[in-house]
C-alpha cells in the first residue's frame, strides 16, 4: 500500500528522458505536412532607415517560390503586438508585425518569402531588392537618451517609461548616513539562446475557419488570444499546440512578428506554412536582454547597517517594446535591494529605445542585473566601512522575524507594484554556503599569487521571485484502464515539467506514478491556462493539479458510492480503489465509463521568493586575463523540494548560464546598428567542459505559506548572483592592482585591460 | 542556413579528381568542417564538390628517414592516434590537441586546413614553422611550394583554380631538439586568439641555434617571427634574452582587431605566449 508523499521530494528520474534519449522527441522541426510551404524572412540589413522600395519581382520569378508578402499585403493598418504587462506610456512603442515605412533594427522583418522548400526560400532572399535609405542609428545610451536620433516621431522621445521604486524617506536616510558609496556599473546585451531555435507550423482549415499553430512554448493561451485578436477571429478559432521544446529561458514562446506572419500566410494561401529559424537569424530576431547600466548609491551607518539606496538605472530595450519588454526594467528597480533590509529606497529605472533588436526577458530578468550592481556596491561599502564583507552582508540580510518583508513598490504599476518576500531566514543559507564552500579554509588564498595566477574569493546573495500569477488550471479524467489523464495549463520548455507534475498528481491521488498520463501546454486541453514563465509552473501548475486531484477523488467517491449503494462517507480510497467496510471495493477503471473528471484551479497573485547565497573561488592569469573558476558553491532555500534531481539540474544549468553572462556572451553592434555577432563562433556560450566545479545545495527550511505545496519558484535563482560573485572575486584576486570591475562581461581581454589600467595607475602614483 | 544547390562527385583516382576540378567554380571537399558552414552561410556557392574520400592512399601517414609525409585526407584524429608521430614530431601532435572538438576532429583534415588558410588555425602554423613542403597537382601538372609561400592572406592561398594538395612533407627532427607550443583561446577548442609554435637546437655551449618561431591568430596568416628569432639565435636563453625576443615579437606582429580581441590585446598575448613557450622549451 502506498502512502502520501512518496514521490514529492524523491529523486524521480525524468520521465521525458526516456523519449529524448532514444531520439523520439518531436520538435516543431520534425513536423511535416503534405504540401506545406516554407517561409524565409527578408530582414533589414541596416539598423535604421526609410524603406523606399521593395522589389520582389525577381524573387517571385524564382523557380519554386510561391509568394512574397510585404507590409503592402496587410490590409488596413499594420497590427501591433500587444503587451503582456501594459503601462500608460509604452503604447506608441509596440512592435508592428512587419516593417512598413521605416526599419528600426538590423533583422527587422520586411518581407516573407514562401517557397516549396526552405532551401529555395532562403536562396530567393538574395533576389529581393531592398531600397532602404539608411539613417543615423541610436545605439548607445547617450545618443538614445539625448533624443539626438529619435526612433518614433510620435511621441518624439526615446524614453518609453521611467519606473520608480520608492520606499521610506531616502533623503533623510542619506542625510543620516555615516558612510555612502556610489558606483556606475553595466551589464551587457545578451540573449537567452535556447538550443532549439524558434519554429512554427501554421495550418488553416478553410472549412471550419480554424487556425492551428504548432511550436507553442511558454505562453500558449496568451498567444492564442493575441493571435485571435490580431487576425480578427474568435479565440475558439485558434489553437496553439505544444510539441517538444528545446529550452525557453524567457525568450522562446513570446508572441513575435513571425508568429503572426506565418499564420497570416497559412490563412491567405490555405497552405500549411512552416518556418524554422536558423541560428544567425535567431541572434537578430529573438528577444535580447540585459543591456543595463546604473549609477547608484548606498547609505550605511558606522556599524554597517544599510540605511538607504538611491540612483538611476538605464535599460536599452531595443527598437520596440515587446510583450514583456518592460519586465527586466521594472524588475531591476524592484529587486535590486535583493535579500537585504533597506528601509529607504528611491530608484528610477529608465527604459529607452534604440536601433537594436527589441528586448524581452532572459532567465532572472532584471534580477541578474540588479544583483550584480548591489553586490559590487556591498563590497565597495565594506571596504569603505573597513568591515569584513561577510559580516556586512550578514548584518543586513532579512530574517524570519521580518516576514512577510515588503520590497519597494514600483510605479507605474503593471498590476504587480507591491510585493512581499514570503518566508525564510536569509542568514541560514548564507551560513550554510560559507560552510559548504569552506570559506574559512579558502580565505588564505584570497588575493594571493600562486603559480603565476592570482586567486580570489567572492560572495553574492540573491532572492528569486517565482509563482507568477494570476492563476493556473488543470483537469483530470479517469481513463478506461484505470489511469488518470492530467491536462495542465503549464507548458514544458525542457524543465522537467512532465516529471514534476506527475509526481505531484500521483501523490495527490495516492496512486502509482505510472498511472499518470500528463498532457500539457496546448490550448486544446483546457479552456483557460497560463504557461511557464517567472518560475511558476511547478508552484502554480502543481497547486492546480492538487486541486483537481482533490476534486477527482471526491467525484470518484461519489461514483463508487452510488455503485455500491452506500454513502460516500462510508468509503475510503486507497491506491485508486474505493473500499467499503464490508470488504466490497470499486477500482478506478470500473467507473471510467461514468466519465469521472474534475477541473482544478489555483489563483494567486503573490509571488514566492526563494533565496540563497553563492561563493566562488577563482584564479586569474594576469598574462592572458583568463579566469578559471576553481569552485562555485550555491546554497538556496526553495521552500519545498519536489524533485532534487531536476532541481539540481536546473540550478547547475542556471549557474553555468550565469558564467556565460559573467565571462563571455555579448551581442556587439557597430555604430550603424549592425549586429556583429552572427554565429556561435561569435557568441561564446559556455560549453560542457568549461566549468566543471559547480556545487549546488538546496534547502527546504522555510516552506512558502502561500501555496498548498509550500514550494517556491526554483532553478532560475542560480543565475542571479553569478555576475556579482564573480566580479567581486576578480576584484579580490587583483587587489594588488586596485582592480574594481564595473562592466560586464569579464572576458579575458577586459580582465587584461583592467590589470594594465591598474598597473598604469599604480605607476603614476 | 541551408546549403545551396551543387553537383557532387566522389572520384576514385587523383587524375579523375583533377579532371573534375576543371569544372568552373568546383571545390574540393575534404572533411567539410569549414567548407560546409561557409556554404550554409552562403559565403561560397560552388557549382560542384569533388570529394576526395574515395581516392586510396590520400589518408596515409608515412615516416621515412628524412621526412614525415601526411596525405591531405589525414584527419586530426589520425594524427592524434598515430603510433610514431608523437615521437617523430612532438610539436605537431601537441599543437593538434588544440584543434576544435572531437566531433570536428573526427572529420577535419590537414589538407583542408591548409587550403582553408584560417590565420588562427594550428596546422598551417606548424607547417610554416617546420618548413613544410606542400605538394600540389592540377591540370597544369605538379609543383611543390614552401608552406611559407602557400599563405597569401586570411583564407587565401597561392593555390590555382583546380589545384589539389596531394601531400604535405615535414622534415624529420634531431632527437635533442627543443620545442614548445602555446596558444590562448577563450574556450578550449576555439580558434586561437594567438598562438606560438617554436623550436631550436642547442649548440655545444648551450646556445640556441636554428631558431624557428611561428605565430598564429595574431597576424593575417601564419608566419615566422624573424626579429624574435634573431634575438635568440646564438644566445643562451636567459630571462633577459627571452624578454628581448618577446619585445621583438610584439613589435613585428600587426594583429587585427575584431569582436574577439583588440590588436593591442593580441600583441600582448604574442609576447606572453612566446615567453611561456621559451621557458617551457628551455626547462
Ligand atoms: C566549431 C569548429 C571549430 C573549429 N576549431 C578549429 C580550431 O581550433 N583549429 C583549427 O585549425 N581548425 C578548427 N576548425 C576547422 C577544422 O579543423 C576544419 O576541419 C579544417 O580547417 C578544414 O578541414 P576540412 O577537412 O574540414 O576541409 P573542408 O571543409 O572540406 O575544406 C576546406 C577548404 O579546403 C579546400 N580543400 C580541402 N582539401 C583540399 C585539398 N586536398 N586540396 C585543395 N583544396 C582542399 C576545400 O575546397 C575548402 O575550400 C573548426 C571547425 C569548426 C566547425
Amino acid at each position: 500500500m502506498r502512502t502520501v508523499n512518496t514521490y514529492i521530494g524523491s529523486p524521480v528520474e525524468r520521465v521525458e528522458d526516456y523519449r529524448f534519449l532514444r531520439g523520439e522527441g518531436q520538435y516543431v522541426g520534425d513536423l511535416v505536412r503534405e504540401g506545406q510551404w516554407h517561409a524565409a524572412f527578408v530582414r533589414s540589413p541596416v539598423g535604421h532607415g526609410v524603406i523606399r522600395n521593395i522589389d520582389c519581382s525577381a524573387a517571385l520569378a524564382w523557380p519554386g517560390v510561391k509568394a512574397v508578402l510585404t507590409a503592402a499585403d496587410i490590409e488596413g493598418e499594420i497590427p501591433k503586438i500587444p503587451f503582456r504587462r501594459p503601462n500608460p506610456t509604452i503604447g506608441p512603442y509596440a512592435q508592428p508585425i512587419i516593417a512598413s515605412g521605416k526599419v528600426r533594427y538590423f533583422g527587422e522583418p520586411v518581407a516573407v518569402i514562401l517557397a516549396e522548400s526552405a532551401e529555395i526560400a532562403e536562396d530567393a532572399l538574395a533576389a529581393i531588392v531592398l531600397d532602404i535609405e539608411q539613417l543615423p542609428a541610436a545605439i548607445d545610451r547617450q545618443t538614445c537618451m539625448s533624443d539626438k536620433v529619435v526612433l518614433f516621431d510620435h511621441p518624439g522621445s526615446n524614453i518609453a517609461t521611467v519606473f520608480h521604486a520608492n520606499k521610506g524617506e531616502v533623503d533623510a536616510a542619506f542625510a543620516a548616513a555615516d558612510v555612502t558609496v556610489r558606483g556606475q556599473f553595466s551589464t551587457q546585451r545578451q540573449t537567452a539562446l535556447p538550443m532549439e531555435t524558434r519554429g512554427l507550423l501554421a495550418e488553416w482549415d478553410p472549412k471550419s475557419n480554424h487556425l492551428t499553430v504548432y511550436g507553442a512554448a511558454k505562453l500558449p493561451f496568451f498567444n492564442r488570444k493575441t493571435m485571435a485578436d490580431l487576425m480578427g477571429l474568435p479565440e475558439t478559432a485558434v489553437d496553439y499546440i505544444e510539441v517538444d521544446v528545446g529550452g525557453g529561458f524567457g525568450a522562446r514562446g513570446e508572441f513575435y512578428p513571425e508568429d503572426f506572419l506565418v499564420a497570416f500566410a497559412a490563412r491567405k494561401f490555405h497552405k500549411p506554412i512552416r518556418w524554422i529559424e536558423d541560428r544567425r537569424e535567431h541572434l537578430t530576431a529573438i528577444g535580447h536582454s540585459r543591456e543595463a547600466e546604473c549609477d547608484v548609491e548606498l547609505a550605511f551607518s558606522k556599524d554597517g547597517t544599510l540605511l538607504g539606496m538611491r540612483g538611476d538605472l538605464f535599460v536599452n530595450v531595443g527598437a520596440y517594446v515587446r510583450p514583456n519588454g518592460m519586465t527586466p526594467v521594472r524588475n531591476a528597480a524592484q529587486f535590486m535591494s535583493g535579500p537585504y533590509r533597506i528601509p529607504a529606497i528611491h530608484l528610477q529605472a529608465h527604459a529607452y529605445v534604440s536601433n537594436k533588436t527589441p528586448a524581452g526577458t532572459y532567465r532572472g530578468p532584471g534580477r541578474y542585473e540588479g544583483s550584480f550592481f548591489i553586490e559590487r556596491l556591498m563590497d565597495l561599502g565594506a571596504a569603505r566601512l573597513g568591515m569584513d564583507r561577510l559580516a556586512l552582508r550578514r548584518r543586513n540580510l532579512v530574517t524570519d522575524a521580518e516576514m512577510p518583508y515588503p520590497l519597494a513598490p514600483v510605479l507605474p504599476s503593471d498590476g504587480r507594484a507591491e510585493t512581499n518576500c514570503d518566508s525564510g531566514d536569509y542568514r541560514v543559507c548564507f551560513d550554510k554556503c560559507l560552510e559548504e564552500f569552506g570559506w574559512a579554509q579558502k580565505a588564505e588564498f584570497d588575493g594571493k599569487l600562486i603559480d603565476g595566477r592570482y586567486h580570489g574569493l567572492g560572495i553574492a546573495c540573491f532572492i528569486e521571485g517565482g509563482a507568477s500569477g494570476p492563476s493556473e488550471t488543470a483537469r483530470m479524467e479517469i481513463e478506461a484502464d484505470g489511469s488518470v489523464a492530467v491536462y495542465a495549463g503549464s507548458s514544458a520548455i525542457g524543465q522537467g515539467l512532465e516529471t514534476v507534475l506527475s509526481q505531484i498528481a500521483a501523490d495527490a491521488l495516492e496512486i502509482s506514478i505510472d498511472r499518470i498520463k500528463l498532457y500539457h501546454g496546448s490550448t486544446t486541453y483546457l479552456k483557460e491556462g497560463w504557461g511557464s514563465y517567472g518560475s511558476r509552473a511547478t508552484v502554480m501548475g502543481g497547486s492546480a493539479v492538487i486541486d483537481a486531484a482533490t476534486k477527482l477523488l471526491e467525484a470518484f467517491k461519489v461514483a463508487a458510492a452510488s455503485r455500491l449503494k452506500l454513502d460516500p462517507s462510508e468509503l475510503t480510497i486507497v491506491d485508486g480503489v474505493a473500499r467499503a467496510k464490508d470488504g466490497r471495493s470499486v477500482p478506478f477503471d470500473e467507473v471510467a465509463s461514468m466519465e469521472i473528471k474534475a477541473d482544478g484551479r489555483f489563483d494567486n497573485w503573490k509571488p514566492t521568493y526563494s533565496y540563497g547565497t553563492s561563493a566562488v573561488h577563482l584564479a586569474v592569469d594576469p598574462g592572458t586575463g583568463h579566469v578559471d573558476v576553481i569552485d562555485y558553491t550555491i546554497v538556496d532555500d526553495v521552500g519545498r523540494i519536489i524533485n532534487p534531481l531536476t532541481l539540481h539540474g536546473q540550478v547547475t544549468g542556471a549557474v553555468v548560464q550565469g558564467f556565460g553572462s559573467a565571462f563571455s556572451e555579448e551581442l556587439v553592434y557597430d555604430a550603424d546598428g549592425t549586429l556583429l555577432v552572427g554565429s556561435l563562433a561569435d557568441y561564446l556560450i559556455p560549453v560542457a567542459t568549461d566549468y566543471p566545479h559547480v556545487h549546488c545545495v538546496s534547502m527546504e527550511s522555510f516552506p512558502s505559506p502561500i501555496n498548498p505545496l509550500g514550494a517556491k519558484g526554483a532553478g532560475e535563482g542560480g543565475i542571479i548572483s553569478v555576475g556579482g560573485a564573480v566580479a567581486n572575486a576578480v576584484a579580490s584576486a587583483l587587489r594588488d592592482f586596485g582592480v574594481q570591475p564595473s562592466r560586464m562581461p569579464l572576458n579575458p581581454q577586459r580582465v587584461w585591460e583592467l590589470i594594465q589600467d591598474g598597473k598604469k595607475a599604480l605607476a603614476s602614483t | 542556413m541551408k546549403l545551396p544547390d551543387f553537383d557532387y562527385h566522389s572520384p576514385t583516382s587523383l587524375d579523375e579528381a583533377i579532371t573534375l576540378m576543371a569544372t568552373p567554380n568546383a571545390r574540393v571537399l575534404a572533411g567539410g568542417q569549414s567548407l560546409l558552414p561557409i556554404m550554409a552561410f552562403r559565403l561560397a556557392a560552388p557549382s560542384a564538390l569533388v570529394d576526395l574520400r574515395k581516392i586510396k592512399g590520400l589518408d596515409k601517414i608515412e615516416i621515412t628517414q628524412d621526412a614525415i609525409h601526411l596525405g591531405p585526407m589525414v584527419r586530426w584524429r589520425d594524427v592524434e592516434r598515430h603510433e610514431g608521430l608523437a615521437a617523430a614530431l612532438p610539436l605537431l601532435t601537441q599543437a593538434m590537441e588544440h584543434v576544435a572538438h572531437y566531433q570536428i576532429r573526427n572529420r577535419g583534415t590537414v589538407g583542408g586546413s591548409l587550403a582553408h588558410a584560417d590565420p588562427a588555425a594550428e596546422f598551417p602554423g606548424i607547417a610554416v614553422t617546420c618548413d613544410a613542403r606542400i605538394h600540389l597537382a592540377g591540370a597544369n601538372g605538379k609543383r611543390v611550394v614552401a608552406a611559407g609561400d602557400l599563405f597569401v592572406g586570411p583564407l587565401e592561398t597561392c593555390l590555382q583554380d583546380g589545384e589539389i594538395i596531394t601531400s604535405i612533407e615535414l622534415p624529420r627532427w634531431p632527437q635533442a631538439r627543443r620545442w614548445a607550443f602555446e596558444e590562448f583561446s577563450q574556450r578550449r577548442g576555439d580558434f586561437a586568439l594567438a598562438g606560438i609554435a617554436l623550436f631550436y637546437d642547442l649548440d655545444g655551449e648551450r646556445r640556441a641555434q636554428n631558431v624557428h618561431i611561428g605565430v598564429i591568430g595574431a597576424t593575417d596568416r601564419p608566419r615566422r617571427l624573424p626579429g624574435a628569432e634573431a634575438a635568440l639565435n646564438g644566445q643562451a636563453l636567459s630571462d633577459e634574452v627571452i624578454a628581448k625576443a618577446c619585445a621583438a615579437a610584439c613589435a613585428e606582429v600587426d594583429p587585427p582587431t575584431d569582436i574577439h580581441g583588440s590588436a593591442e590585446y593580441r600583441r600582448s598575448l604574442v609576447g606572453t605566449l612566446l615567453q611561456r613557450a621559451l621557458v617551457k622549451a628551455s626547462s
